[in-house]
């Protein structure tokens, strides 16, 4: 076994290792913030020398491919860029601020696995990792003497739990059918199930239900806007990332077992996606809480990412892959202004936005910047990223798909813009102006400029990302 | 692609350079901090662009319907799309219309933008830069790129610098316009899909079954009627121009109604030929709505920059009229409208916004009896009103001219609901003039004494920066209106290659169906 082909996994390790070394020494925040920034970045470098690498380990259940690497990197980054977008974990309960960041580690060395896992018991563990991570960060908000937290737990260790016993019950549909976890022997054997066994369809379904959980699509959407709301921001900025990422990485791996016809799997993932849209992009038309707000826009954009992954060719997954980056990018910068701006770690509503482009210009344009991407207006990643899953998409004949995405596109400009109203438009009310540390400047440099420049020249990202998808169907 | 282009020859990108030149200047800006600087940077920056874009006239080869001064650069290869620009008669003049506005919205906000001028000189030149790419692109996806790409720039304009209901008139400038550019998204991929190409003359080559094209012709006019805007679609346009600042209703007016125009001759007509015959008697008369009902608002308004924004509605009523009679007479009249409509309404727009800095009221009549204090103004003014309901010998006259001859030449009877636009053109602008030279209101004086005092007490009359402003686009009126030949035979040999292109679209794309050319 060649242990260079596991460099981002074992990076992680040694970061949860020294995160938990760290635990028993309760350093000063910034000691803490520079030592998990540093310890993310290894974990960067790690991953893009990994690069270009591939191979089979552990009998077979762990694949290291193009998609795999790709999708490291861009957890990795993901793990970085959160890190740094939230420095000082001012929202998360000052005890707790090492174990923190240890178990942020480990749930992303759990995403990290589940994007090369090539087995489905080996896809369960891996979820269930990054799971548990999660549900223990999630209570970790600092509010006094609130329990919103508490509850936004509850919700998402339940509702995890239910949909991960849904995704087991699902796989022994198809274990039943087609007597194998590997998922290279079930490429083989599970289309022509699809198209005889209506039970196979309901299996393949349920087993999906597990990833769609972590994108936040529709059915399994419905807690996460309380789960945003309820756990602190620097957890929620995680939540709205990393998972939906590594779920992407997954959904491409499990739907090119379905197969490349279009059948009973791609209508009912096709009605999904439709569905997630219109709930995810009416329910944030009346939000007030910002964190909610993105949550119903995650739910949105997890419908826009599914389009490009039904497309099942290389087109359509290499634009998901780019959809995420791109997603992750302009998130991100919304999280960044908000956490910028919520100095003790509350919540914001609109009303904290209000005359944000006089008391500081350039967190209202990384917020503009963010809204318009999301929205999908050029020059943008968002732009490129729909154009892409739309091609892909109609080149396939899903112009439904494609029209009620475009529909729901103009349907999210209004909430958008919403954002970039109250930051251009209201008069403010506390008019005291916001001083940005260095890195905080330099960080909204990056959003920006990254997701204007990624947007006007996609060649050299989409190439690569077709590249690592080239093997997939 | 030599089928279509000719490369450029003048040694230096110009088109390019065109779009650059403003974007860089967006790079000094930032680095500027006293504001008059930063409007001097923004005239000097927009003046160049003026300047470099002067070859497109002069060097323009009128023989040729091909796109000149072309560039082809690889740009996303995995999609086979390149960066490809070029201008033909239609396009050049457009694009020497908004390298021509560009330097007077500069000067018409120079007194009127105190706050945030840095922000303001970008997005101005960002605008620049857009406005330009849209007209210059023959790519689609470059084209949708500059195209949605500009609502940023433009939000952002009417948002920060706007009026008091500013919040209200963006977003609804921003809903209207981007939920009717999304199909043309979904039109320009579905045509990729089809015929494997972005490349817009290439485009215009096939011929499309005709439910096809009806599909794309109703997704393309979606955008393109909500931009001109035609009538029951043209909500946004008296809100965003009211709202906005004198230099962004001058861009709206003068070069975004434009857009839409632009996007019916260079798609519509030549890539869904059929389906534009088959929609035409529909057109004609949203188009005569348009115009009747345009001047009938325009004629109950009270307010001026409102009363500018209805009769544009009206104006471009025979833009799309010109259009969607498929004739060469109409395609010119309707190219000659689109110019015309943009120096006379941008100048009338300026104007109002000197007056607003004076008496601090768009209403007519705080604005009344105006005649004895500024005299030199309203000259000016009188000259643009008179152009604008096509007086004989200014630029208006004679656009509106081959319009209605081209109605008549093809549904005599109709012509005259046109006739009745024109007729009611004249009565509002005239009742506006008068009321603005003679009326015996009290309106400004008193208005003056009591609410505004302080540094605008007196009305003074123009100064040299205005005169030189609205000089300039008189020169423009009496040219066009006295020997619009140049303008007329640089669109020339593009119109009736594109007149040629949609009679021999249609009939052919039946029995061929979509053979390739």
């Amino acid at each position: 076994m060649n242990i260079t082909l596991l460099l981002p996994e074992c990076a992680l390790s040694a970061m949860i290792l020294a995160m938990f070394g760290v635990t028993l020494a309760r350093p000063k925040w910034i000691t803490l913030n520079s030592l998990a920034l540093t310890l993310s970045a290894i974990s960067l470098v790690a991953a893009l020398f990994s690069f270009g690498k591939e191979g089979l380990l552990f009998f077979d259940t762990y694949k290291v491919d193009g998609l795999s690497q790709i999708f490291k990197i861009i957890i990795t980054l993901a793990l970085f860029l959160v890190i740094a977008a939230t420095p000082g974990v001012r929202g998360i309960e000052e005890r707790l601020r090492a174990e923190y960041f240890m178990f942020l580690a480990i749930g992303t060395l759990g995403l990290v696995c589940l994007s090369s896992s090539y087995e489905l018991l080996t896809l369960v563990m891996s979820l269930e990792i990054s799971a548990f991570a999660l549900n223990v960060i999630i209570p970790f908000r600092f509010l006094g003497s609130e329990r919103a937290h508490m509850e936004a737990a509850i919700k998402y260790f339940l509702f995890g739990i239910v949909s991960t016993g849904v995704m087991l019950y699902g796989m022994s549909y198809i274990f039943g059918l087609a007597k194998t976890t590997y998922l290279h022997e079930l490429a083989g054997t599970l289309p022509n199930l699809i198209s005889s066994e209506p039970l196979a369809v309901i299996g393949v379904i349920m087993l999906f239900c597990g990833f769609f959980f972590k994108l936040a699509l529709f059915p399994m959407h419905y807690l996460t806007p309380d789960v945003y709301e309820g756990s602190a921001n620097e957890t929620a900025t995680l939540l709205a990332t990393l998972p939906k990422i590594a779920a992407v990485a997954a959904l491409i791996r499990l739907m090119t077992l379905t197969g490349l016809e279009m059948n009973k799997v791609t209508w009912a993932f096709g009605t999904f996606a439709v569905l997630s849209m219109t709930v995810g992009n009416l329910a944030a038309l009346v939000q007030n809480d910002l964190k909610r707000l993105l949550a119903y826009s995650a739910i949105a954009h997890a419908g826009y990412v599914m389009i490009g992954i039904l497309s099942v060719n290389e087109l359509g997954f290499a634009s998901a892959v780019y959809y995420m980056a791109g997603y992750l990018v302009m998130t991100l910068s919304c999280f960044h202004v908000i956490y910028q701006l919520a100095q003790r770690g509350e919540n914001l509503t609109f009303k904290a936005l209000r005359g944000l482009h006089r008391r500081s210009p350039l967190l209202a344009f990384t917020l503009a910047t963010g809204a318009f991407g999301l929205t999908g207006i050029p020059p943008t990643i968002g732009f490129t990223g729909k154009f892409l899953i739309f091609t892909a998409a109609i080149s396939r004949g899903y112009y439904a798909l494609v029209i009620v995405a475009v529909i729901n596109a103009a349907i999210s400009a209004f909430y958008y813009l919403k954002m970039v109203r109250a930051a251009y438009c209201q008069p403010e009310e506390e008019g005291y102006p916001i001083q940005l540390s260095f890195p905080a400047t330099l960080l909204a440099v990056f959003f920006i400029s990254s997701t204007i420049l990624a947007g006007i020249l996609p060649q050299s990202f989409v190439s690569l990302a077709k590249q690592a998808v080239a093997g997939m169907r | 692609m030599d089928k279509y282009l000719i490369l450029n020859t003048l040694g230096y990108p110009v088109l390019s350079l065109i779009m650059i030149i403003p974007a860089i200047g967006v790079f000094v800006c930032l680095l500027l901090r006293n504001t008059t600087l930063l409007k001097a940077w923004g005239l000097i920056v927009t003046i160049v662009t003026m300047a470099v874009s002067c070859p497109l006239f002069a060097r323009f080869d009128v023989g040729t319907p091909k796109y000149q001064f072309a560039e082809l650069r690889r740009w996303f290869p995995s999609l086979n799309l390149d960066y490809v620009v070029g201008v033909d008669g239609i396009s050049a003049l457009l694009v020497l219309l908004t390298t021509f506005i560009m330097p007077l919205c500069v000067l018409c906000s120079w007194r009127h933008i105190e706050e945030r001028v840095k922000e303001f000189i970008i997005v101005m030149l960002l605008m620049e830069a857009a406005m330009i790419g849209v007209f210059v692109s023959l790519n689609t996806v470059l084209f949708f790129f500059f195209w949605e790409g500009m609502l940023i720039p433009m939000y952002l304009i009417i948002a920060v610098w706007g009026g008091p209901r500013r919040d209200y008139a963006s977003i609804k400038f921003f809903l209207y316009t981007f939920s009717g550019s999304i199909f043309l998204l979904v039109a320009i991929i579905a045509l990729y899909i089809t015929t494997g190409t972005f490349f817009i003359p290439e485009l215009m080559d096939h011929n499309y079954p005709f439910m096809y094209q009806l599909w794309i012709f109703l997704a393309f006019s979606l955008s393109f009627a909500i931009k001109i805007p035609v009538f029951p679609l043209h909500t946004w346009l008296p809100a965003a121009h009211v709202e906005a600042p004198a230099a962004g209703s001058v861009i709206l007016a003068s070069i975004l109604l434009k857009m839409g125009g632009y996007g019916f001759l260079r798609f519509c007509l030549p890539m869904a030929p059929e389906a534009t015959l088959a929609c035409m008697p529909c057109m004609i008369g949203i188009s005569l709505v348009s115009i009747v009902f345009g001047g009938y608002l325009a004629l109950g308004q009270s307010d001026l920059k409102k009363l500018i924004a209805y009769s544009s509605v009206g104006h471009m009523g025979f833009v799309t009229l010109g259009i969607f009679l498929m004739s060469d007479l109409g395609i010119k009249g309707a190219m000659l409208q689109m110019i015309n409509h943009g120096i006379t309404t941008g100048a009338l727009f300026i104007c109002v916004g000197l007056i607003y800095e004076r008496t601090h009221s768009r209403e007519i009549r705080d604005n009344s009896a105006l005649g004895a204090a500024m005299p030199a103004f309203l000259t000016f003014f009188g000259i643009f009103s008179l152009a604008s309901f096509g007086f004989p010998g200014t630029n208006g006259f004679v656009s509106e001219l081959f319009v209605l001859i081209a109605i008549f030449a093809r549904y005599p009877y109709v012509g005259f609901v046109a006739i009745l636009g024109a007729v009611l053109a004249a009565a509002y602008m005239l009742r506006l003039l008068q009321k603005m030279v003679w009326d015996k209101s009290t309106g400004h004086e008193h208005n003056h004494g009591d609410d505004h005092g302080g540094k605008h007490g007196a009305i003074w009359d123009l100064d040299g920066r205005e005169t030189a402003t609205l000089a300039f686009l008189t020169f423009f009126v009496f040219w066009i209106g006295f020997y619009p030949a140049p303008l007329l035979g640089m669109m020339d040999s593009t119109v009736s290659h594109l007149v040629s292109q949609v009679n021999g679209g249609v009939g052919k794309s039946a029995s061929l169906g979509m053979k390739q050319p």
